[in-house]
C-alpha cells in the first residue's frame, strides 16, 4: 500500500491518544472553544469512537464576551453531535463586573478564563481534559508533553514533566491531580487548515472574510458584535472587509483586513502572510514569557 | 509563513494537493552542550522560511540583548523556549519543532546534551526515524557522542546523520572531517542498529551545507543536510511485517456492534483475513474495517482503526490481534534492556507497574545481568541501575503478555516502568526474548479452592502483618494474639522475621536488596498459608512502604491487614531486649532500621497500636477486636 501522508499520520496519532484517554480516564471532558482547532479536535473524536458517540462531554468556558456567531455555532454543534455540552461562566467575575474593556485583558483572562476553567474542572470533578493546543503555537508549548499533569490547584510544573516514550502514556495520578491532554500537539496551523479543507469540517463563518462593522481599539480593529463597546470607541465605527485568524473574546480579538472568503483563499493568505498567528491576540504581548507564566497558573 | 513556493500565489489548489501528499519524517538532534544544536535547528527553521517576520524581529531584539553572537542573529534563542533556560543559556528539556519543505513535513525533537538529561534524549528518540548527532569539528568524538549513539542504537534508530559542525573554525579541513568520520564509523560498527550513517561537514552558524553545497567544502560530494533529510528512505519495513493490532478500547454502542479499536503497529489487514487473539489464542476472521466515512478494503501499519470480527470472542483492552498464521509470542518472564530514568535507583526485587502498549502488568526486576558502560560499551557487573544507566535484566511479570522482540517491532517490544507510590515514569525498556521457563511452566488450576479449605475449618483466612521497629513488641503481641486465637479454635500460623532468617531466608543479608527479597518470600509463603485457609500472623520489621505494598498487592482485597506496632525509637532503643541497638550504635551492625536505615511508618494502617500506652496484652485485644469487627472471627 502507499505510504501514509503526514496528515494521515497525524490523524492516526490523535485518535490513538483520544482512545487511550477513553480507556484510562475516570471522568474525561473535552474543552471546546468553538475555534478551528476545537473543530478539528471534535471531528477527530467523532472519528475515533464511531459508531459510538465520543464517551465524554464537551465543556465551554464562557467569558460571556464571545462573538454571537460563536454562540450560534456552539448550539449547532451540540445538536448535531448529540454530545453533552457543559457551559461554565465564572459568576463571581460577572458579579464583580469584570470585563475586557474596563478590567484589561490580563485580569479579564485570568478571572473569566483561567479561574473559570479551574472552577468548572473542580465542579464536575473532571480528571482529564482534552485541549486543542499545538506545540507550534508558542515556545513554552513546544516543550509541553501530550499528557500534561496539573497539581490539585491546577498548576503546571515544567521542570517536573514525565518522560513520554513511544506511544505509551503513563496516566496514573495522585488524588486531586488532573491531566490536560493535547491530541493536536504535533499539528501545525497549516495542517489544521489543510485538514479542515480535506475533511470539509464546518467552522465558524467569522474565519471567512465579509464586510463587518469594526471600531479601532488598542491598535486593532475589533468587531461591533453587541452594544457593550464603550461609547468613546464607537466614534471610529466603520464597515470593513475583514476576517479573524483566531477566535476568542471579541474585544480581545483583532480583525485582519482580508478578502479571503474560501478555505483555499484563507490558506493562501496564511502562507503568504508574514506574521505569526497569535499576534491577533492581546494576551501574549503582556510580558516576556507570558504564556509560560499563565500556563503555570493554570491557563490552558 | 513565507513559503517561497510560487505555487502558493499562482495556484493554491495545486499547492494544497502537493502538500497533502507530503510524507513525514521525525528526527532528533543530539550532541554536547556547545555543539550548536539549537543553532542548527534555528538555522533549519530559518532556511525553510518557517520564521515569521514578527518572530524574526523579536529574535533580532533578543539576539542583541541575550545573544552570544554580537550583532548577528543568535538562532539558538529561537529554539530555547522556557524562560529559566533562556537565562541559563542551555536547553533542559525536549522541545518539538515543526517545519516543512516542498517534499516533506518534519517533526524535530530537540534533545538536551548534558549528561543528567539522557532520559529526555530517550524520550525524543523513542519516536524518531532518524537522529542527527552533532559533533564539534574542533573536539571530535566525545563521551556524549558515544552515549547518544548507544542510546540511538538501543532505541533502534537506524538512520544516523553525523553532523560535523563548526567546520568554519577548522578552516573547512577535509582531513579533520575524514578523521572524525572514520573514527565514528569504527566506533559505530560495534552498535547493532546503526546501519545507515551519513556524515556531513557543516557550519550551522554560517549556513555551510545546510541547504546548499558550500563553496568552502569543494571536497564534499554528498548531499547537503536538508536534501538528505528530504530524501532519506525511512519507510520502514513495517508494512511488510506481521500484522499486529494492540487493542486499546472496545467500541460497544449497542448490542449489535462490537468493534476493536487500536493503531496498527505493523502489517496490513483485510476483511476475510484469519486472525488470532493473544494471549487467549482464540481465532476468528475479520468482518469489517469500520470508519465514519465508510468501510475500508484494507488498512495498514500506522492507521488507527476499528475492526469487527465474524465470531463473538472475548477481547478486551491489552489483547493483541495478529494474523492467524504469524502470531506474536507470549511470556511472563523476559530478558530486557532497561534504561533507568529516576533519581531513586532501580531496586531489584521491587515491583513496578509495567505498561507495554495498552497492556499493564506488575513487573519485578531481578538483579541486572550487567550494565553497559556507555563510554566504552563494556559490560560491567551491577547490583542495580542508577539514573541514566542502561542494563540488561531479567524481569518477571504477574501475568502473561504478548510481545515481539524490540528489534522486530518497536511498538510491541517496548515498555515503560512506573513507580507505584509516586506514579512517576522511572524506566523504559525493550524486550529481547521470553525465558523458557515461563513459556513451559503453566499455572496448574487446583480443584479444591481456598474458600473450600477455609470453610472446612469454619473460618475466614487472612494475614495479619505486624510492622514496626526492632524491639517495638511485634513478636510479643503476635504471640499473644495467636495464643488467644488458638484458644478459640481458630487455625493459625505465625511467621517470625528472626525465625525465618534461620531457614527459608538464611541466604539473605541486610542490604536493601536482600530486605526486599526477604519480604517477597515471606509474603509468598503467607499467601500460601492463607490459601490453605489459615489466619497467618507475620511479625516483620518490614521498614519500606513499597515492599509492604508489594506484599499487600499479592493478596485479595481485605485479606491483608497491616498492624502498625508503634513505638518511638527512643523507647525501643531503651528497651533494647536483644541488645541490638547498642551494637548498631557502636557500628557493629550495619543497615540497622532506625539507626542507619530508615523506617517508613504506614500511612493508613488497618490497626494501629501504641505500645507506650498499651501493654502487649491490651494491644493483642485491640487486634482480636478488629478481627471480630471485620467478621473474620466470631468473638463470644
Amino acid at each position: 500500500m502507499a505510504n501514509l501522508t503526514h496528515l494521515q499520520r497525524l490523524e492516526a496519532e490523535s485518535i490513538q491518544i483520544m482512545r487511550e484517554v477513553a480507556a484510562e480516564a475516570e471522568n474525561p471532558v473535552m474543552l471546546y472553544s468553538i475555534g478551528k482547532d476545537s473543530a478539528v479536535m471534535l471531528h477527530l473524536a467523532l472519528k475515533a469512537f464511531y459508531p459510538s458517540r465520543p464517551p465524554f462531554p464537551l465543556l465551554h468556558v464562557d467569558t460571556t464576551w464571545k462573538f454571537q456567531e460563536m454562540y450560534k455555532f456552539r448550539a449547532k454543534v451540540a445538536e448535531e453531535t448529540g454530545m453533552k455540552l457543559y457551559v461554565h461562566t465564572n459568576q463571581e467575575g460577572v458579579e464583580q463586573g469584570i470585563n475586557p474593556f474596563a478590567s484589561g485583558s490580563a485580569v479579564h483572562t485570568d478571572v473569566m478564563k483561567t479561574q473559570a476553567l479551574k472552577q468548572a474542572l473542580d465542579l464536575h470533578k473532571f480528571d482529564v481534559a482534552f485541549g486543542g493546543a499545538r506545540r507550534d503555537e508558542e515556545k513554552s508549548r513546544a516543550k509541553e508533553r501530550i499528557f500534561s499533569f496539573r497539581t490539585a490547584d491546577h498548576r503546571w510544573d515544567p521542570k517536573n514533566q514525565r518522560p513520554e516514550l513511544w506511544k505509551i502514556y503513563n496516566t496514573r495520578k495522585a488524588p486531586g491531580q488532573s491531566i490536560r491532554v493535547f491530541p493536536l500537539s504535533n499539528w501545525t496551523e497549516l495542517d489544521i487548515w489543510q485538514y479542515i479543507y480535506l475533511e470539509k469540517i464546518d467552522i465558524v463563518p467569522l474565519y471567512y472574510a465579509a464586510e463587518r462593522p469594526v471600531v479601532e481599539y488598542n491598535n486593532m480593529y475589533i468587531m461591533v458584535d453587541d452594544d457593550r463597546i464603550p461609547e468613546e470607541y464607537m466614534k471610529t465605527k466603520q464597515m470593513r472587509t475583514v476576517r479573524f485568524r483566531t477566535l476568542g473574546c471579541y474585544p480581545l480579538t483583532g480583525a485582519v483586513e482580508s478578502t479571503a472568503a474560501t478555505l483555499p483563499d484563507i490558506i493562501q493568505e496564511m502562507l503568504l502572510t508574514t506574521t505569526s498567528e497569535r499576534q491577533g491576540r492581546a494576551i501574549d504581548h503582556d510580558q516576556s514569557a507570558s504564556m509560560e507564566k499563565k500556563k503555570q497558573e493554570g491557563y490552558f | 509563513m513565507a513559503h517561497t513556493s510560487d505555487l502558493i500565489s499562482q495556484d493554491i489548489l495545486a499547492y494544497l494537493k502537493q502538500h497533502e501528499e507530503k510524507s513525514l519524517l521525525r528526527f532528533i538532534t543530539c550532541g554536547s552542550v556547545d555543539d550548536g544544536k539549537s543553532t542548527l535547528i534555528g538555522r533549519m527553521l530559518y532556511e525553510a522560511k518557517m520564521i515569521f517576520e514578527d518572530q524574526l524581529a523579536a529574535l533580532e531584539a533578543d539576539s542583541k540583548k541575550l545573544g552570544t553572537q554580537g550583532e548577528a542573529i543568535d538562532f539558538a534563542l529561537l529554539v530555547d523556549g522556557l524562560a529559566s533556560e533562556r537565562e541559563q543559556g542551555i536547553t533542559i528539556d525536549v522541545a518539538y519543532r515543526f517545519f516543512s519543505t516542498d517534499r516533506r513535513k518534519f517533526i524535530v525533537a530537540d534533545t538536551p546534551g548534558h549528561e543528567q538529561y539522557t532520559r529526555n534524549m530517550a524520550t525524543g528518540g523513542s519516536t524518531a526515524d532518524l537522529a542527527i548527532i552533532l559533533i564539534d569539528a574542533r573536539k571530535g568524538i566525545l563521551t556524549q557522542t558515544r552515549r547518544h549513539s548507544f542510546i540511538c542504537s538501543t532505541l533502534g534508530i537506524r538512520n544516523i546523520v553525523l553532523a560535523v559542525n563548526k567546520m568554519d573554525l577548522v578552516d573547512y579541513s577535509q582531513s579533520t572531517f575524514n578523521e572524525i568520520d572514520e573514527s565514528y564509523r569504527a566506533f559505530a560498527a560495534e552498535l547493532p542498529a546503526l546501519d545507515n550513517i551519513v556524515s556531513i561537514p557543516l557550519s550551522a552558524l554560517a549556513g555551510d551545507n545546510v541547504t546548499e553545497h558550500s563553496d568552502n567544502t569543494p571536497w564534499y560530494s554528498g548531499k547537503p543536510l536538508m536534501e538528505h533529510l528530504e530524501t532519506v528512505e525511512v519507510e520502514d519495513a513495517l508494512d511488510e511485517a506481521p500484522f499486529r493490532l494492540p487493542v486499546q478500547w472496545v467500541n460497544r454502542p449497542n448490542l449489535d456492534f462490537r468493534g476493536f479499536t487500536g493503531q496498527i503497529a505493523s502489517g496490513t489487514i483485510k476483511p476475510g483475513d484469519k486472525i488470532k487473539v493473544l494471549p487467549s489464542a482464540k481465532e476468528s476472521t475479520v468482518e469489517r474495517i469500520v470508519t465514519m466515512t465508510g468501510d475500508l478494503d484494507e488498512a495498514q501499519s500506522g492507521q488507527s482503526i476499528t475492526l469487527t470480527l465474524n465470531d463473538e470472542i472475548d477481547i478486551s483492552r491489552g489483547d493483541l490481534i495478529c494474523k492467524a498464521d504469524e502470531p506474536a509470542e507470549t511470556g511472563s518472564q523476559f530478558e530486557a534492556t532497561i534504561l533507568w530514568m529516576a533519581e531513586q535507583k532501580m531496586f531489584p526485587g521491587r515491583t513496578y507497574v509495567m505498561k507495554a502498549g495498552p497492556q499493564t502488568a506488575q513487573l519485578t526486576v531481578n538483579s541486572p545481568k550487567y550494565k553497559v558502560n556507555v563510554n566504552t560499551l563494556a559490560q560491567e557487573a551491577a547490583k542495580n541501575l542508577e539514573l541514566n544507566e542502561i542494563g540488561v535484566c531479567t524481569v518477571s511479570l504477574d501475568r502473561r503478555i504478548s510481545f515481539d522482540p524490540y528489534t522486530d517491532n518497536r511498538e510491541t517490544g517496548s515498555f515503560i516502568l512506573i513507580d507505584k507510590l509516586s506514579n512517576a515514569t522511572v524506566g523504559m525498556g525493550t524486550l529481547h526474548f521470553a525465558l523458557r521457563r515461563s513459556s513451559n511452566i503453566h499455572w496448574q488450576a487446583t480443584e479444591v479452592s481456598k474458600s473450600a479449605r477455609a470453610e472446612m475449618k469454619g473460618q475466614k483466612p487472612c494475614v495479619l502483618w505486624f510492622t514496626g521497629l526492632s524491639g517495638s513488641g511485634k513478636s510479643t503481641i503476635a504471640n499473644i494474639v495467636e495464643k488467644k486465637l488458638t484458644a478459640s479454635m481458630v487455625h493459625t500460623m505465625l511467621l517470625d522475621g528472626d525465625n525465618v532468617r534461620h531457614g527459608l531466608n538464611k541466604d539473605l543479608g541486610f542490604t536493601n536488596t536482600d530486605r526486599v527479597e526477604n519480604i517477597r518470600r515471606v509474603a509468598e509463603v503467607s499467601r500460601l498459608m492463607t490459601e490453605a485457609g489459615l489466619i497467618t500472623l507475620v511479625s516483620f520489621i518490614s521498614p519500606f512502604r513499597a515492599e509492604r505494598r508489594m506484599a499487600r498487592d499479592m493478596f485479595e482485597k481485605g485479606d491483608f491487614i497491616t498492624v502498625y506496632v508503634d513505638t518511638p525509637l527512643e523507647v525501643a532503643e531503651e528497651r533494647d531486649v536483644k541488645g541490638l541497638y547498642k551494637k548498631a550504635r557502636a557500628g557493629e551492625i550495619q543497615n540497622f532500621t532506625g539507626i542507619d536505615s530508615p523506617y517508613e511508618p504506614p500511612q493508613n494502617p488497618d490497626i494501629h497500636v501504641n505500645t507506650v500506652d498499651l501493654t502487649a496484652e491490651q494491644a493483642a485485644d485491640v487486634v482480636i477486636e478488629e478481627l471480630g469487627k471485620r467478621g473474620l472471627i466470631s468473638i463470644d
